[in-house]
């Protein structure tokens, strides 16, 4: 961590970036959340560990329209984000300056299964073997380092980043899951079964709009349900449908721009596996129209912008 | 709000018999913004307009929805309608309750109902309709005419005559096409090549008339009035402008054993070619596959005999671009394989045959010098039996469950012929019906019949058996007289069912044509407007259409030529203004939209855009609406719903998707 | 779910205004019947049709909703159906998986020629849909009670 923040008030001090975006201490080691920084004194709140979770690439938006560049840093995963954003002309990479930060997974306090959490330590610098220590009210536990990560990190997409000006610090591959487990697993389920199990997972959906407001694909000026244009503006006396509604265009307007990050999950405050809806549609991309990661690459066609012509038939494989 | 007039036609009784017809003018009442509903009995007629008229004024309408046919028929009557009494064409909305209601639904409670959402959904679209301005496009005064037989010769030559400049695009060697290859026409037995070469003569020498012969058509962009089409001129590796086409390079040619693809295979042609003697142009074309020199560099004998030196063995394919304002398909027919005909012995007899095959055997030019005799040993056939409808009206996947149309007829023709020229060589027909419709058409087969003595059979040939004495024995049904029949005979024809040109499916996506399951393409409408693919500017002529004989070709051509005549006489053509727009509060700027267009129509730009008090450059989609033609691929493409299409906006279609849920 | 005798579904048909709109045209004019429950909205191309409009039909009450085009490569703007078939095998893929009866959605290729085909496929559709009863699942699946 105390690279960064050397690196960061260097080119602070240099002037060669106006501002840094990084993470911030909260009361706790795990309240880390996005911040700006103007000045190298104010570097001293930075923050990074285990916790940083938060995807940087989507504030580069609102940071490009500022003066300057700012200097970003970014985890192998969120540097696909940036480089979706970039080709949609979303950011605009003249003024960025983008340091590739390593990560070795990162946690979610979520996983942690203990009550009345007081402090977590062991965060700093993970290694696979380590262990957090957690300090509770009731005493204190302890819980593998791997056992607490993020979804996203056990299928990590790897330890290169796609966009960056340079590299800090060592990441490591944490992956020890298959990505599309879950996804197949309710696939398999009857009609009833799969219906009961997303019925009862989107009836926690508080239409918070958390999982929109951090996802970097949902980056529109305007939502589709924030506007006028489908007549779908969200309405005091909202009906069920339009959650589900929700849900689902939110996956098809992001499906073949999300780079599976994961943010939508980790965000939920109701810890519905939102990720779940985007990994249905990655998985049938590959399946159907090859192998796509997005934000992996600027040029390449994307699977619902192209097309073959001889690609699948809708509902061919259904019963 | 606005004021909407709703007219609901009985069209007769084609509506009113099924669809209670005053219960949806007093549904029609009850909607919201509906100030004036009226039935008449035909809306469309003059004075069903003199009502529209009145109640545009009289109710000071600002929007009207026409419960009655299709929008395909009169959708533009009413627009026009609309427009000479001072209402916007594009505030009228048209719900289809004929073709999408009456005629397909008995039940009157049942299709009243149905009608009366029909019109809701209408009136729900039209109160968020926008006025429209039309916006205009200049017209390319040329046309291009694929295909270089009957059909596009005529079609050619009267686009022409009219003064307009026109491109004949054909693949072949020469022009003439299947024409070129008959013999003999019905009903009048005009010798084909008498009446074919001097229309091919005229277009080769009309001075408006440009004709690129082994060309194909390559690639088709933008839209009526200014097309840009690609055509690929096939290496000839004979200079067109040196050859006087004296014949002496085919003579000479050492590589003679091709296929002659003139006489359908039945005999070979040197590997430098012109497929017959009157071929325009008069200029060989070098067979790549077959010549020695192009296959292996030794050889060059055409080179050394040609006096004028055209012998170009370098030559390349060469890609032209030329601008056209209108196109026309013609490009005709083939007969169908008979790979799953085995039970005719076609492939394994050489005396069975096609009716083309016997057109070439019967014409002087062909591989017997125009004498009627057997491929496999030369004698003259004296049972000759002719099986009508094979491959045509077939119900199973062998065939085509159309029917051919010229075979009955040709086959009189030939029957007759024989007979006349052969008199002591029998003559069988065995038939499923016999169909002559046509101007003296039941008067030539009464004649074939009568006084030539061709002896029909109703029933059909199950099967030709080949024997070894080299006759063939035909098992064969007469349905008349209920018996089977076991008849030798030394020469079976076959009336091969006819089928559009192979090429014709790429042709037709190429142009974004219209085609049928059968791969001919289709009209803009089956009676009303046979000569017009449903793409604008884009004309059809002859068999591409469906099966039809010389005269129906030749009608169809002028037919199809005087549209195109009509369309490059206007200076300026009224695009649709139904285009994509961006709303650039919306707009992400993400370029997705630009990936989707098929046109090439969505650029960006970067502007200060004023978004409630937040000024800031944005990179925002303009659509360029003389290119865009509505498609709304992008619109979908657009998350943020800032691409919307004019007049099937977002909102207006799901508002008709409410008003058919409510 | 309680299914009246005389209950009848609704079913939004999206057909394409140069071949399947065609298409039920000549299925009108050859009289090829097919049940009133199917209300067609005329689309300029099958690429027109936004899922938003398939999920509103479903949320306003559709019990089935169909999306009829040109055959592929035949599309009168060349690409939309290609896209249309993509954007609707992923849509209707993700129903599945939040198991929607399949059968409530469904993609028809029907040319201006094929007046049979519209009206077979349409019968074949309300049959299906008809079998499945009302939509509930959709119209359900975040139910608070």
């Amino acid at each position: 961590m105390q690279e960064l923040i050397v690196r960061a008030k260097e080119l602070l001090e240099k002037g060669e970036v106006a501002r840094v975006l990084g993470w911030k201490k909260g009361e706790q080691e795990y309240d880390a959340e996005p911040a700006f920084f103007e000045t190298a004194e104010s570097l001293d709140n930075f923050v990074y560990n285990g916790f940083c979770g938060a995807n940087l690439s989507k504030y580069m938006i609102e940071a490009g329209k500022k003066e300057g560049k700012t200097l970003v840093f970014l985890k192998p995963c969120d540097s696909y984000s940036y480089n979706q954003l970039l080709r949609e002309h979303r950011v605009d990479r003249e003024k960025a300056y983008i340091i590739g930060v390593g990560c070795k997974g990162k946690l979610a306090i979520s996983k942690i299964p203990f009550d009345g959490i007081l402090k977590v330590s062991g965060a700093q610098y993970p290694d696979a073997q380590e262990i957090l220590t957690v300090e509770t009210l009731y005493g204190t536990e302890t819980i593998p380092y791997k056992d607490a990560m993020l979804e996203r990190c056990h299928v990590c997409k790897g330890k290169d980043h796609v966009v960056y000006d340079e590299l800090l610090g060592e990441s490591a591959d944490t992956v020890d899951a298959d990505r599309f487990a879950e996804v197949e697993r309710i696939e398999k389920m009857s009609p009833e079964e799969k219906f009961a199990y997303f019925q009862s997972e989107l009836s926690k959906c508080i239409r918070c709009n958390a999982c929109r407001n951090v996802c970097p694909a949902c980056s529109c000026r305007k939502c589709v349900f924030d506007s006028t244009a489908f007549d779908s503006e969200q309405k005091a006396n909202t009906t069920s449908f339009e959650e589900k509604m929700f849900h689902i265009i939110r996956a098809f307007h992001v499906a073949g721009r999300c780079t599976d990050c994961g943010e939508c999950s980790r965000v939920c405050p109701q810890g519905i596996p939102l990720h779940l809806f985007n990994r249905k549609f990655i998985k049938d991309i590959n399946a159907l129209y090859g192998e796509y990661q997005a934000g992996s690459d600027l040029e390449c066609p994307a699977p619902l912008t192209s097309f073959t012509t001889t690609d699948a038939e809708p509902g061919v494989g259904r019963g | 709000m606005r004021r909407i007039g709703v007219f609901v036609c009985h069209c007769g009784s084609n509506i009113a018999a099924t669809v209670d017809v005053k219960k949806v003018v007093e549904m029609a009442l009850q909607e919201q913004g509906v100030v004036h509903a009226e039935d008449y009995p035909y809306m469309c007629s003059e004075a069903g307009q003199v009502r529209i008229a009145e109640a545009i004024r009289e109710h000071q309408l600002t929007g009207m929805v026409v419960c009655s046919c299709s929008p395909r028929m009169h959708e533009a009557t009413f627009r026009k309608c609309a427009e000479r009494n001072g209402l916007n064409p594009y505030l009228v909305e048209i719900a289809n309750i004929r073709e999408h209601c009456s005629w397909i639904h008995k039940d009157m409670a049942e299709a009243t109902e149905k009608a009366v959402i029909l019109m809701r959904a209408a009136v729900a679209k039209v109160h968020l309709n926008a006025p429209l301005q039309a916006g205009e496009s200049a017209v390319t005064k040329r046309a291009l005419v694929i295909g270089g037989g009957i059909a596009g010769i005529q079609t050619a030559l009267d686009i022409a005559d009219a003064g307009y400049k026109v491109d004949i695009v054909e693949k072949e060697p020469s022009i003439g096409g299947r024409m070129s290859q008959l013999d003999k026409t019905f009903p009048t037995l005009d010798c084909s090549a008498c009446i074919l070469t001097p229309k091919m003569v005229e277009a080769a020498s009309h001075e408006n008339i440009t004709i690129h012969t082994w060309s194909e058509v390559e690639k088709v962009s933008g839209f009526v009035g200014n097309f840009t089409v690609d055509i690929r001129k096939k290496a000839r590796y004979v200079d067109m402008d040196k050859c006087t086409g004296c014949g002496v390079c085919q003579e000479k040619c050492p590589s003679k054993k091709s296929l002659n693809e003139f006489n359908r295979g039945l005999n070979t042609r040197s590997a430098i070619y012109t497929p017959f003697a009157q071929a325009i142009p008069n200029v060989p074309v070098i067979d790549a596959t077959a010549c020695i020199k192009l296959k292996t560099g030794k050889c060059g004998i055409c080179e050394k005999f040609c006096q004028v030196g055209a012998i170009n063995y370098a030559q390349t394919d060469e890609i032209i671009t030329e601008q056209y304002g209108a196109i026309v398909v013609a490009t005709g027919f083939d007969t169908i394989k008979l790979d799953k005909y085995g039970e005719y012995a076609y492939g394994h007899s050489k005396d069975v045959i096609t009716s083309l095959e016997l057109e070439r055997i019967m014409n002087a030019a062909g591989p017997t010098k125009g004498h009627l005799e057997r491929l496999s040993d030369g004698k003259a056939p004296k049972e000759i039996v002719f099986i009508q409808c094979v491959g045509s009206r077939c119900s199973d996947d062998r065939g085509k469950p159309y029917c051919s149309k010229i075979c009955c007829m040709y086959t009189a023709k030939h029957a007759m012929l024989i007979r006349d020229k052969y008199p002591d060589t029998n003559v069988t027909v065995f038939y499923i019906d016999v169909r002559t419709p046509g101007k003296n058409f039941d008067e030539f087969y009464r004649r074939a019949v009568e006084d030539y003595g061709v002896n029909y059979i109703k029933g059909q040939v199950g099967k030709v058996a080949p024997q070894p004495d080299g006759s063939l024995l035909v098992h064969g049904v007469d349905l008349l007289e209920n018996k089977q029949i076991l008849k030798k005979a030394d020469m079976v024809v076959l009336a091969t069912a006819i089928e559009p040109n192979a090429d014709v499916r790429k042709i037709a996506t190429m142009l974004t044509a219209s085609i049928d399951t059968n791969n001919f393409l289709t009209e803009a409408h089956p009676k009303l407007r046979p000569v017009e693919s449903p793409t604008a500017g884009v004309f059809l002529s002859g068999v591409c259409q469906g099966p039809k004989d010389i005269p129906e070709t030749v009608a169809q051509a002028g037919a199809a030529a005087v549209k195109v005549i009509g369309l490059l006489a206007k200076d300026k053509l009224k695009t649709n203004p139904c285009t994509a727009k961006a709303d650039e509060l919306r707009c992400n700027g993400c370029s997705q939209c630009a990936n989707v267009c098929p046109y090439g129509a969505i650029s960006y730009e970067t502007r200060l855009v004023n978004d409630h008090g937040i000024r800031e450059d944005r990179r925002i989609a303009v659509v360029n609406s003389a290119l865009c033609q509505g498609c709304g691929a992008c619109t979908v493409t657009c998350p943020s719903g800032a691409m919307d299409l004019q007049g099937f906006s977002n909102r207006q279609l799901i508002a008709e998707v409410d008003a058919i849920c409510r | 779910m309680p299914v009246t005798e005389n209950w009848k579904p609704t079913i939004v048909a999206f057909c394409c205004n140069w071949c399947s709109y065609a298409g039920a045209d000549l299925a009108g004019s050859s009289r090829l019947a097919y049940p009133a429950d199917v209300k067609i909205i005329k689309v300029p191309c099958s690429c027109r049709v936004n899922p938003m409009f398939i999920l509103r039909a479903f949320e306003k009450g559709a019990d089935g909703v169909i999306l009829c085009g040109c055959h592929p490569g035949d599309c009168h703007y060349s690409t939309g159906n290609y896209y249309a078939r993509r954007r609707m095998t992923l849509l209707f893929s993700m129903l599945d998986y939040l198991g929607v009866e399949e059968g409530r959605t469904r993609v028809e290729w029907v040319s201006a020629a094929e007046g049979v085909k519209f009206s077979e496929t349409m019968n074949s559709f309300v049959e299906k849909v008809r079998a499945l009863g009302p939509n509930v699942r959709l119209g359900d699946l975040r139910c608070k009670n």
